[in-house]
C-alpha cells in the first residue's frame, strides 16, 4: 500500500480493533447491571431503522461515491428489496428480491 | 435444564445465521479483494477482518488509506462509522445486560449489524426468554458468521483480480442493510424514523468524516420515539 509502512497498517488495524471493541462494549459493560429508563428504551427501539437507512442511502443513490451519477438499476432494485421486505416481513425474501432484480436488470440494460 | 435450552438456542442462532452467509460471504470476499489490491498483506487483510468485523468501517479505512488521508482521519472516520454500535450495545443491554462478564465480552466482540439485527428480531419476538437462551442465540449466530467472514476474506485475498468489477458485488451491502430495515417498518413511528434517516443522509452529505451517519441516526431515533409517544398518548 503506497505511502503506508507495514507498522503503520498494523497500527491502524490495532487501533480500529480496540476502538471498535470499546464502542461495542460501552453500554453492555458500563450499564450492564442496570435497567434503562422508559424514555431511553423508546429511543433505542429506533436504532436500526434510524441508522441503517442513513448508511445505505448514499450507497444506493451514488454508487461511485458522493456526487457521482445515480444508477437507475440500483435505485429500482433497492425499491424492490424494500417492497419485498415490507410485504413478506422476511429479510431473506427481501435479499433475494433485491439481488435478483439487480442481476436481471443488469443483464437486460447494462 | 437451562444449559440444554441455551444449547438449543445456540443452534437456533446458528441456523438463522446460515442464509445471511449468502450475502456476507460475497461481502467478505470483496473486502479480501479490495484490501489485497490496495497492497495489504494476506495477514493484514485477514487480521483486519478478524479484529474489527465491521465491513463498512473496514472499507472506509482502506478507501481513505488509498486516498492518502492522514492516519487520524482514517481512524476517526472508520471508527465514526462504527459508533452506531454503541447504540446496538445499549439496545442489547435490557435483554442481556445482566449476563456474566465473559458472555458480555464475547457478545461485544461479535456485535455487528447482522448479529444485532438477528438478535433484536428474536428478542422482540420472544422478550421473556431466559437470559441464557438470549445469549446462546446471539453467540450461535456469530459462531457461524465470524469464521465465514474470515474464510471469505481469505478467499477474496486469494482471488484478487480474478473477480471483474462489473460483478456488482458491492451492491450486496445496501441490499443486506435494506433487508434488515424493510421488515422492521411495522409502525408509523418506524417509518417516520427511517424516512428522517434517508432525508438527513441526503441533506447532510457535505458533513465530513461520515458524521452525517450519526447525526441522521440520532435525529431519526428522536423522531421515532416522539411519534411513538404521541401515538400511544392516552
Amino acid at each position: 500500500m503506497t505511502g503506508w509502512s507495514n507498522a503503520e497498517i498494523w497500527l491502524i488495524i490495532a487501533v480500529m480493533a480496540v476502538g471498535t471493541f470499546l464502542i461495542r462494549f460501552s453500554f453492555l459493560g458500563l450499564f450492564g447491571g442496570r435497567d434503562l429508563p422508559d424514555w431511553a428504551l423508546r429511543h433505542l427501539r429506533y436504532t436500526a431503522v434510524g441508522i441503517l437507512p442513513a448508511l445505505v442511502t448514499p450507497l444506493v443513490l451514488w454508487p461511485e461515491g458522493p456526487g457521482s451519477d445515480p444508477d437507475p438499476i440500483r435505485i429500482i432494485s433497492a425499491g424492490i428489496a424494500i417492497l419485498a421486505g415490507c410485504l413478506t416481513r422476511n429479510a431473506n425474501y427481501s435479499i433475494i428480491a433485491g439481488l435478483a432484480s439487480f442481476g436481471l436488470l443488469q443483464l437486460i440494460f447494462a | 435444564m437451562p444449559s440444554t435450552n441455551s444449547k438449543s438456542a445456540f443452534y437456533a442462532g446458528c441456523r438463522t445465521a446460515l442464509p445471511f452467509l449468502l450475502i456476507l460471504g460475497p461481502f467478505g470476499l470483496l473486502f479480501g479483494v479490495v484490501a489485497t489490491e490496495a497492497g495489504m498483506s494476506l495477514a493484514q487483510t485477514i487480521g483486519f477482518s478478524m479484529a474489527v468485523i465491521a465491513g463498512a468501517a473496514q472499507f472506509t479505512a482502506v478507501q481513505l488509506m488509498q486516498d492518502q488521508a492522514p492516519m487520524i482521519i482514517v481512524l476517526a472516520s472508520a471508527l465514526a462509522v462504527n459508533l452506531r454500535m454503541a447504540m446496538y450495545a445499549a439496545a442489547l443491554a435490557p435483554h442481556i445486560g445482566h449476563a456474566s462478564l465473559i458472555q458480555r465480552l464475547l457478545v461485544s466482540y461479535g456485535n455487528f449489524d447482522a448479529s444485532f439485527a438477528m438478535a433484536m428480531a428474536e428478542y422482540e419476538a420472544n422478550p421473556d426468554r431466559p437470559i441464557g437462551e438470549k445469549v446462546g442465540y446471539f453467540l450461535g449466530s456469530v459462531a457461524v458468521i465470524i469464521p465465514s467472514w474470515a474464510i471469505a476474506t481469505f478467499l477474496g485475498a486469494q482471488l484478487g483480480a480474478l473477480i471483474p468489477e462489473s460483478f456488482g458485488l458491492d451492491f450486496a451491502l445496501p441490499i443486506l442493510f435494506l433487508s434488515f430495515v424493510a421488515p422492521a417498518l411495522r409502525s408509523l413511528a418506524h417509518v417516520a424514523a427511517a424516512f428522517t434517516s434517508v432525508i438527513l443522509a441526503i441533506v447532510l452529505q457535505p458533513v465530513p468524516y461520515n458524521l452525517w451517519i450519526l447525526i441522521a441516526g440520532i435525529a431519526a431515533m428522536i423522531v421515532g420515539a416522539e411519534v411513538e409517544r404521541r401515538m400511544t398518548r392516552p
